[in-house]
């Protein structure tokens, strides 16, 4: 199996844009460009499908275009072909308020902790690295709407295919050890997060979440200060980023500079009206369903994805042939991924790779042979360790949250 | 020394709980000022465009709603009104018939 590739962080740009239209030549390069732009065509439910693949953020390489302000960009499926990390370079970038400092002085940064809380403190980056003791954990990070752009019928939001997604290495401290040292009061029900970003218009929700006060301390709930082993990129969320293993990535608060323990329910819109979720298994409804409860969206389920090989792409019948790939398991490990090569009549087990936890992607490989000429269909499905499989049939909300059906890549035999 | 800090930290990566490191290795964080780029183009279609172009660039660049699919007529109507309940855009009663027009025009269903 292959490990991250971490020459790509130094790779020269020319290099980078060469490897993004090579990647992209088999989905499909539009011509229509003045000059050179390639341009990737998503395979999403309706159109638009095609978005221009861009090198012009601070700190990343070649990323799917979504949205340039505030930058919406997606990771294109051939990163996730290198390796079980993301690089930092490669990996998407959300947000959702167009205020984004792009200065950030390392020695005048604080972090508040506040509240129901002993002691207000304000941490600087020095005293946060120094005084706490150091974790690090592997974890996916998956936006609530990754690849919201395949829904049926079609949703507003981010139109992503299955990029808003990554795994990294994150180093930092314990949320708890940060709690603790302001003394959490006794009737604390939550803690709410802010970051540096703020909303273009003053009277406009600031984007803020909240955890319940037991999640916040259970000790896995961490703020990272490095990824992958280097500080963050701005757009990211450096200096400081809460990671919430298992859990989507809207409680990731990036550029976190602000923590008040609660002592009741946050009611901020969006916690208790945008990232909810019908309260149904895998937050399912019919279109056009209503007088559903809704809950806030919480914890990841499984999902897997073949690397290696495009929709659409071709092979010569009766041949072996390698299928690769990745899996996550949602809030628990991997136990197991499947394969089929016949539109899920049968399948078959696939070899894992390394286990880095169990919040990490997880590798898959398996050789297959399509019998005959013709149009097949390659699906991949995994069963987390809680045995909790992807479902044969797509969920739907209506904002597009928490897709995780057996994905289908179709292929053709010659 | 190095070395051993390495296999240490490979064998602790699967464990379940955050893995504690050496303080040896702790990182030292450098400033950053970056340029975002401005996301400033306008929506296509001339006159036709101005209400759209006048109202709904100022918290994100056009290409959020170009690249949006195309939806029912009720849908634009709804995603203009969130626009203003939730997330406060200023825009005056006049020029919500002109946007919902334009959407429905360029990115409806029918
Ligand atoms: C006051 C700020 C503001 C203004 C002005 C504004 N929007 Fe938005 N819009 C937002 C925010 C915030 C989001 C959510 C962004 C995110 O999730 O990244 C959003 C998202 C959207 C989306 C994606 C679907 C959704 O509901 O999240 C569409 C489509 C959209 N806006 C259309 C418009 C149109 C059309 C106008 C002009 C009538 C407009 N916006 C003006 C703040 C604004």
């Amino acid at each position: 199996m292959i490990d991250r590739d971490t020459g790509m962080g130094a790779m020269s740009l020319s290099r980078r844009r060469f490897l993004a239209q090579a990647g992209f030549a088999g989905l499909s390069l539009s011509a229509t460009q003045a000059w050179a732009q390639a341009i990737v065509r998503l395979p999403l439910a309706s159109d638009p499908r095609d978005r221009p693949i861009t090198s012009e953020f601070p700190q990343k390489g070649a990323l799917i275009l979504q949205r340039t302000r505030p930058p919406l960009l997606e990771t294109p499926l051939e990163v996730f072909d290198q390796g079980v990390f993301t690089p930092n370079d490669r990996f998407y970038v959300r947000w959702h308020w167009a205020d984004i400092p792009t200065e950030i002085d390392v020695g005048t940064f604080r972090l508040a902790v506040r509240g129901h809380v002993n002691k207000v403190l304000s941490l600087s980056l020095n005293e946060i690295i120094r005084n706490l003791p150091q974790v690090e954990l592997n974890a996916v990070n998956q936006c609530s709407g990754n690849s919201r752009g395949l829904f049926q019928p079609r949703v507003a939001g981010a139109q992503w295919a299955n990029g808003a997604m990554g795994n990294a290495k994150w180093t930092g401290v314990r949320l708890k050890d940060v709690l603790d040292l302001a003394g959490v009061k006794a009737g604390a029900v939550q803690v709410r997060f802010n970051g540096l970003d703020e909303p273009v218009v003053p009277e406009a929700p600031d984007f803020m979440k909240s955890l319940d006060i037991d999640l916040a301390r259970n000790g896995e709930v961490m703020i990272a200060y490095t990824m992958n082993g280097e500080q963050l990129p701005l757009l990211n969320g450096f200096p400081l980023r809460l990671i919430v293993p298992g859990w989507y990535s809207t409680y990731w608060v990036k550029m976190l500079n602000d923590i008040e323990v609660l002592d009741k329910p946050d009611d901020n819109y969006w916690m208790t009206t945008a990232y909810t979720i019908p309260d149904t298994p895998y937050a399912n409804i019919k279109p056009g369903q209503t007088g559903v409860k809704m809950v806030p969206i919480s914890r990841m389920v499984p999902r897997s994805f073949i690397t290696n090989i495009a929709d659409g792409a071709s092979f010569p019948a009766g041949v072996k042939t390698l299928a690769r790939g990745i899996a996550m398991g949602g809030d628990t490990g991997v136990a197991k991924v499947d394969f089929s090569a016949d539109g899920g009549k049968s399948w078959q087990a696939t070899r894992l790779g390394t286990d880095y936890g169990k919040y990490s992607f997880r590798q898959w490989e398996t050789d297959f042979t399509l019998p005959e000429r013709g149009a097949h269909s390659l699906m991949v499905r995994c069963t987390n360790s809680a045995n909790v499989a992807q479902p044969s049939v797509p969920n739907w909300n209506g904002s597009g949250f928490m897709r995780n059906v057996i994905e289908t890549t179709p292929v053709t035999a010659t | 020394m190095g070395k051993h800090v390495l296999i240490m930290g490979l064998l602790m990566g699967a464990i379940l709980l955050p893995s504690q490191t050496w303080p040896e290795e702790l990182p030292a964080l450098k400033s950053v000022h970056v340029e975002l780029p401005s996301g400033d183009s306008q929506f296509p279609g001339g006159a036709g465009a101005d209400a759209i172009n006048n109202n709904c660039l100022a918290c994100h660049s056009a290409d959020m709603v170009l690249n949006q699919p195309a939806l029912p007529r009720a849908t634009w109507e709804a995603e203009v009104h969130k626009m203003i309940n939730a997330y406060k855009a200023p825009i005056d009663n006049a020029d919500i018939a002109p946007i919902v027009d334009y959407l429905a025009r360029t990115k409806g269903t029918n």
